[in-house]
């Protein structure tokens, strides 16, 4: 296994090595955070969580993935529009940098931002959502949540539903999952997919009802608000109407066939409430995963020679105690 | 105000396009004109030459004029003046620029179109014709004073980055102008398609999770335009075509004979969206840089002649401009140092002829400015430009003139350097290679 890692900017930069190293790293934290217990690989450690467009659960997850490393948080909310405030994000970042912090986790609403970040700092930039572009703890988190449940990703057909166009854990999924050899297809109104939809490397089709028969895993996109009103569907209703994942939809899936979403929903929406809280859904394993992925990232990222070394005691531990651990 | 002192350039290549000229020759100037051509050493006993530029294993054309400039002033000043930016053009080998009407305020009256003719004439190292608004801010309702503005020395008219979205007030517009006999110059593009969209829409865009500005909307925009045109018979310009279905359009358009031009940028002819990846703030541009069919495309309309004349659409930015996220930065580079070696190297590469790339830098540009320019001819303003076509340089940060720095080329060696820039009779600029320095006295400002 290699730990360390300079930047999370994407899923797409990401080695299938890489991927499962994080999924491994972050398996090995599973059992003692669901104990209550913390791991002390990021004591002494600065993480700041920047985050220029709203953000409740990734900011909190990468809060509580840095405390269960025993590291300090620092959050900083900025207005989305730098230049309304008369700071550059260049600026605002390297006031921050400044302060010698160990590592910046990022979240912008335009595209590329963690990356030109990443160019212009010193620090380890970690992408937590950019723009229409990447989330890739998100597509790790998903990835491992599939791991855990369904016991092996190769060859398993994942269908992502809902606002594909504009969804940056439809990228980061894709990247990710494909490289794990599943095989992965979309599923939109034609308004919500991008203009050539193959170029995602992917299968894809209109209707819902094309693809969830063969489905190992549904994954339901949110659908935003404001898409309406530019005019991407008609109404939310006629969305969840023909796109909608409810229960008739569901009787079309195979029984073992797992449900995600990326949170939060919008019931009645593309979830229905019976599918949000029904067996099926796997959407507050989702959130517990994703802090165990985020702790995987931000060790691997800042304190790579304390992650190893943790990892060897862990390794060690399990084996002592004869048990059998990936 | 012409120069009575005789300068005398010898030893060069002499092309100049409009009268089919290509020959080793010496040109006397006089009075800020062209005096007399002839063979070389034919001017070597004539009395007062003043001053002697050598002009050896150089080429020596007619002055090249840019049509698609931003000066920036009035309103800008930070990003560029026009007192640099015509430095700018002289040292990219520019006797003429047009600039474009979005400044604060906006070029739409008399007022703010004799203010940049003042300071131009003050201030300016080459001419400037100022291009007015087609409508009042910009904004694509009201037409602006268009004849206040000819009356002042506006040549041309256009909202550029800002299309006029309105059908009916294009109409007007184009059958106003008509009155005054210059042209509308369209940045086509449909606004409302566009969108948020700030690169070209492809694969690639949906990678880069970046929003996406299709071809279509070039197309749509610039099949209007057209549309009009018929309707009215006014000429039509298209600024910076960058798509291979808008320059279908414009080919049948003008094999109808409908009084239509159009222009290739530096930028479009040379890259593609693929130097978007990484979010270089520097490649964005408007309309975006598209696919490599496309700029090929472009290419071949500007060797053909479907695309009539080259324009670098010089727009000058500050670090606050463009040093932020992918979305937020300014569209544009500075363009008026590297469109000779960019756009030569298609000469070099066989894809241009080296008359058409004159042409396109010359006579094509002061036809449709309506000027005396563009050519050698005796008598004709001594507007001339001389340049090295084998010499490499570097594009350094250093070698800058613009007030701005915004160019993807910076650090790139570059084929072909400007020796020297004639307007009017008067050197404006010569370079810095002190083996071209001529041993006689000489004596300019």
């Amino acid at each position: 296994m290699e730990p360390g890692l300079r930047h999370l900017l994407s899923a797409g930069d990401l080695s299938t090595a890489q991927i499962q190293s994080l999924l491994q790293i972050a398996r090995a934290f599973s059992k003692p955070i669901n104990d209550g217990e913390s791991i002390p690989i990021l004591q002494g450690k600065t993480i700041v969580n920047l985050f220029f467009e709203n953000s409740t659960r990734t900011r909190i997850s990468f809060e509580v993935a840095t405390r269960k490393l025993q590291g300090n948080v620092l959050n900083f909310a900025a207005s989305t529009s730098s230049l309304t405030k008369g700071e550059t994000l260049v600026d605002t970042a390297k006031n921050i940098e400044a302060m010698r912090p160990h590592c910046l986790v990022v979240r912008h609403s335009s595209a590329g931002s963690p990356n030109f970040l990443a160019k212009c700092l010193s620090l380890p930039v970690v992408n937590a959502g950019d723009g229409f572009h990447e989330h890739p703890t998100q597509g790790l988190l998903d990835a491992f949540t599939i791991q855990e449940k369904l016991g092996e990703i190769k060859g398993k057909r994942v269908v992502i539903l809902g606002d594909i166009a504009h969804s940056r854990v439809a990228r980061s999924n894709i990247h990710i999952l494909k490289k794990l050899g599943a095989s992965v297809a979309v599923c939109a109104p034609p308004t919500l997919l991008p203009p050539k939809p193959e170029v995602l490397g992917v299968d894809y089709a209109y209707r819902p009802e094309e693809l969830l028969p063969d489905a190992d895993v549904v994954m339901a996109l949110r659908i935003q608000m404001e898409r309406q009103e530019q005019r991407q569907f008609p109404s939310l209703s006629e969305y969840a109407k023909f796109w909608g994942l409810n229960k008739e939809r569901a009787k079309l899936l195979k029984p073992h066939a797992i449900i995600l979403h990326p949170g939060p929903i919008n019931r009645g929406v593309e979830l229905d409430a019976e599918i949000a809280d029904g067996p099926r859904s796997v959407i507050l394993d989702q959130v517990f995963n994703g802090v165990l992925v985020r702790m995987a990232v931000l060790a691997a990222v800042c304190a790579p020679e304390a992650l190893s070394a943790w990892l060897k005691t862990a390794n060690t531990a399990t084996v002592n105690k004869g048990g059998a651990h990936a | 105000m012409p120069n009575t002192q005789k300068l005398l350039i010898q030893g060069g290549r002499v092309i100049d396009p409009s009268s089919n000229f290509d020959q080793d020759a010496d040109i006397l100037v006089e009075n800020g004109v062209i005096a007399a051509i002839d063979k070389p050493g034919s001017f070597a006993n004539t009395p007062g030459i003043a001053e002697i530029l050598n002009a050896k294993g150089a080429w020596v054309m007619p002055g090249f004029i840019d049509i698609h400039v931003h000066l920036r002033e009035p309103g800008f000043e930070y990003k560029e003046t026009i007192e640099t930016g015509t430095k700018a053009a002289v040292a990219g080998g520019f006797t003429s620029i047009a600039c474009m009407a979005n400044t604060q305020p906006v070029n739409d009256n008399a007022a703010v179109t004799s203010f940049i003719r003042e300071r131009a004439r003050q201030y300016g190292a080459c001419r400037v014709y100022p291009i007015g608004a087609v409508t009042r801010g910009l904004k694509g309702t009201e037409l602006a004073e268009i004849g206040g503005m000819v009356e002042e020395g506006v040549r041309a008219l256009s909202d550029d980055g800002l299309p006029v979205m309105n059908s009916y007030v294009m109409r007007k517009a184009m059958d106003y102008a008509k009155a005054f006999a210059i042209p509308i110059i369209s940045h086509a593009e449909d606004a409302s398609l566009v969108g948020q969209g700030v690169m070209n829409e492809s694969a690639l865009s949906t990678e880069l999770g970046l929003r996406g500005n299709p071809a279509a909307a070039e197309e749509i925009m610039v099949a209007r335009d057209i549309a009009l045109c018929r309707l009215t018979r006014c000429p039509v310009h298209f600024a910076h075509i960058s798509t291979a279905l808008a320059i279908d359009h414009i080919k049948r358009a003008k094999e109808a004979g409908l009084p239509i031009t159009a222009e290739a940028s530096p930028h479009h002819l040379t890259l593609t969206e693929e130097n978007i990846r990484g979010y270089d703030t520097r490649f964005k541009v408007c309309p975006p840089l598209r696919s490599h069919e496309d700029m090929l495309a472009v290419r071949k309309a500007l060797a053909d002649g479907t695309l009539d004349l080259i324009a670098s659409d010089h727009a000058p930015h500050g670090v606050i401009d463009k040093f932020v996220e992918f979305d937020q930065a300014s569209n544009g580079l500075i363009g008026l140092q590297t469109t000779i070696p960019l756009t030569l190297f298609l000469v070099k590469e066989g894809q241009l002829s080296l008359s058409r790339w004159i042409e396109s830098l010359t006579s094509k540009p002061a036809k449709l400015l309506g000027l005396p320019l563009g050519t050698l001819k005796k008598g004709a303003p001594a507007d001339i430009t001389i340049i090295d076509p084998e010499r490499k340089w570097i594009f350094t940060e250093e070698r800058i003139v613009s007030k701005s720095r915004n160019s993807p080329y910076v650090g790139h060696s570059l084929q072909g350097e400007v020796v020297a820039t004639v307007v009017e009779g008067k050197i404006r600029f010569k370079s810095e290679d002190s083996g071209r320095h001529s041993p006689n006295p000489r004596k300019h400002s």
